[in-house]
């Protein structure tokens, strides 16, 4: 499965766990509206380091801030490279 | 305070039956014989008033040279097998240690301290014994996760206080998975020694399953341990051979699944949880097979011991508190006589139950959780045998909870086994503490105390 769909599965499904409405999902998306609160994203950090092996903000020297899906996702192919 | 007019522990020997023992995995030591004996070579005068640090490898030693040294020695520090190397000097200048009694399991050799004994299971005749003199300070260490540990003093008075009055029983024979060199084993060490009864130890790196079939070749009846001592036990096949008259669990939250799989594996044994730490003592037991404990015992004095409940921890005042810090400045109990010990509890109906230690809380973006009420929820679980929590870092919210997970039997599907758990935490638990990620792990460490090895992550 490729990186982009991982992230797109786990982030439905965290929003299942945490009866949360996300909105629909694609590269442009604004983080922040997408429907998961800061647990969740904390949690998708931790379950995609579990899924993908890297954590490329915990990693990373430089602080990184993704905007959107897309830039979130390119963070992650950037990690995992 | 405790009364301090009690005789000296070799003195009590003298009238034991014959046929008890002392029993490590080697070696045995006959309590008769031990009246009249020693470990400590012809050296034992030489230690009269001193301030001695019981430092020998072996624990079976350790127990000799205590008989030996009760109210010969000013002071006993006794230094637990896990006491870490870099704290020893602190530790001899804190209590003013001018006497070392060694074996060749010694993780030191000591040769800063003044007056080194060696000790040894090859007991030689005690002709000259000195003169029994001022009761003895006996010190422990606390078993704190960072830090040198700080040194707690009691009199032999306070410590067998919670057993002293009680009558004796002749076929007991305890055995415990405690070290005696910390506060809970020495519990354990004292009654069997005042008591004239059989004790059966854990020698260093044995395996459990070797421990348990020795408890049952001595026909153990009361066994003692920490929670993860019994889920490390009922893992074990070995566990068949004992037959218990009484099983008792402190040094960790007991939870219910631990209280529930001794109940199963012991149907008709005694099972008790006990609260008790070294500074407090101990403070209370409950036998009624339910974790925690009724809440009708917070405001009462019962058996000599009041408790309160502050800021969300445990107080206690009892005649077993400990007198004092050694060393430091640190007071070990508030101006009203009460101890608190970080152990931190809530009231659910008519029952407190334990939800983990003050300096263990993990920071979720500012909501919080004790390892140790998450992992009483992932015990439930009937296939999992026990479980660590702990904080995993986060970019997001300084930390997250997850789960190690030890399973009953490694077949099956893990996967679902994982799904399972978040359900039951899910529907138990407020968002921030089901965990972000559950592993499935064969084991966890366990510290040399028989608790969970727990790091700051």
């Amino acid at each position: 499965m490729s990186i982009k769909l991982t992230i797109m599965e786990q982030m439905a499904q965290i929003a299942r766990e945490h009866g949360k409405k996300l909105a629909p999902l694609s590269d442009d998306l604004v983080l922040l509206e997408s429907g998961l609160d800061s647990l969740g994203f904390a949690v998708l950090v931790a379950r995609l380091e579990d899924k993908l092996g890297v954590d490329p903000f915990t990693a990373s020297e430089d602080a990184v801030f993704p905007v959107t899906l897309g830039d979130f996702v390119k963070v992650y192919e950037h990690g995992a490279h | 305070m405790a009364p301090t007019e009690t005789p000296a522990l070799r003195q009590r020997l003298s009238d034991t039956a014959p046929e008890r023992f002392l029993f490590d995995r080697s070696e045995r030591a006959c309590y008769t014989h031990l009246a009249h004996s020693t470990c400590l070579g012809g050296q034992i005068a030489d230690l009269a008033g001193k301030s001695v640090l019981l430092a020998t490898g072996s624990q079976l030693t350790s127990g000799l040279a205590l008989i030996e040294l009760d109210r010969v020695a000013r002071r006993i520090t006794i230094l637990p097998p896990d006491a870490a190397p870099e704290h020893f000097a602190p530790l001899i200048a804190g209590a003013e240690i001018d006497a070392v009694v060694v074996d060749i399991g010694s993780v030191s050799e000591f040769y800063d301290i003044p007056l080194r004994v060696p000790a040894s299971l090859y007991l030689s005749a005690a002709d000259e014994l000195p003169a029994a003199s001022l009761p003895t300070e006996w010190v422990m260490l606390t078993s704190g996760t960072t830090g040198v540990p700080k040194m707690v003093a009691h009199t032999l008075a306070g410590l067998t206080a919670s057993f002293a009055a009680k009558p004796q029983d002749p076929s007991v024979v305890w055995a415990t998975f405690y070290d005696i060199r910390r506060y809970g084993g020495l519990q354990i060490f004292l009654r069997a020694v005042l008591g004239g009864t059989s004790l059966v130890l854990s020698s260093a790196g044995e395996p459990v399953a070797e421990h348990l079939a020795r408890m049952a070749e001595q026909g153990a009846t009361h066994v003692l341990g920490t929670p993860t001592h019994w889920r490390r036990a009922l893992m074990s096949p070995a566990i068949k051979k004992i037959s218990p008259r009484y099983v008792r669990l402190s040094g960790e939250i007991a939870d219910q699944a631990i209280l529930d799989g001794l109940r199963a594996a012991f149907p008709q044994t005694g099972i008790s949880h006990a609260f008790a730490s070294t500074e407090a003592g101990v403070a209370f037991e409950v036998s009624d097979g339910l974790a925690g404990f009724p809440a009708a015992y917070v405001g009462a004095v019962r058996d000599g011991v009041e408790m309160k409940v502050e800021d969300g921890s445990l107080r206690i005042r009892s005649p077993r508190t400990a007198s004092r810090y050694i060393g430091g400045d640190a007071r070990l109990a508030d101006k009203d006589g009460f101890v608190d010990n970080g152990d931190m509890v809530e009231q659910r109906g008519d029952r407190y139950v334990f939800t983990g230690r003050r300096g263990g809380i993990i920071n979720i973006g500012g909501q919080k959780g004790h390892p140790e009420e998450i992992e009483a929820v992932i015990n439930r679980h009937p296939q999992v045998r026990m479980s660590l929590v702990r904080p995993k870092r986060s970019p997001i919210t300084g930390a997250v909870v997850v789960a190690d997970v030890v399973l009953n039997s490694a077949t099956g599907d893990a996967e679902a086994v994982k799904g399972d758990i978040l359900t039951l935490c899910r529907d138990t638990l407020p968002r921030h503490k089901v965990p972000a990620a559950i592993s499935i792990v064969p084991a966890l460490d366990v510290a040399a105390s028989g608790k969970l090895a727990r790091r700051q992550g």
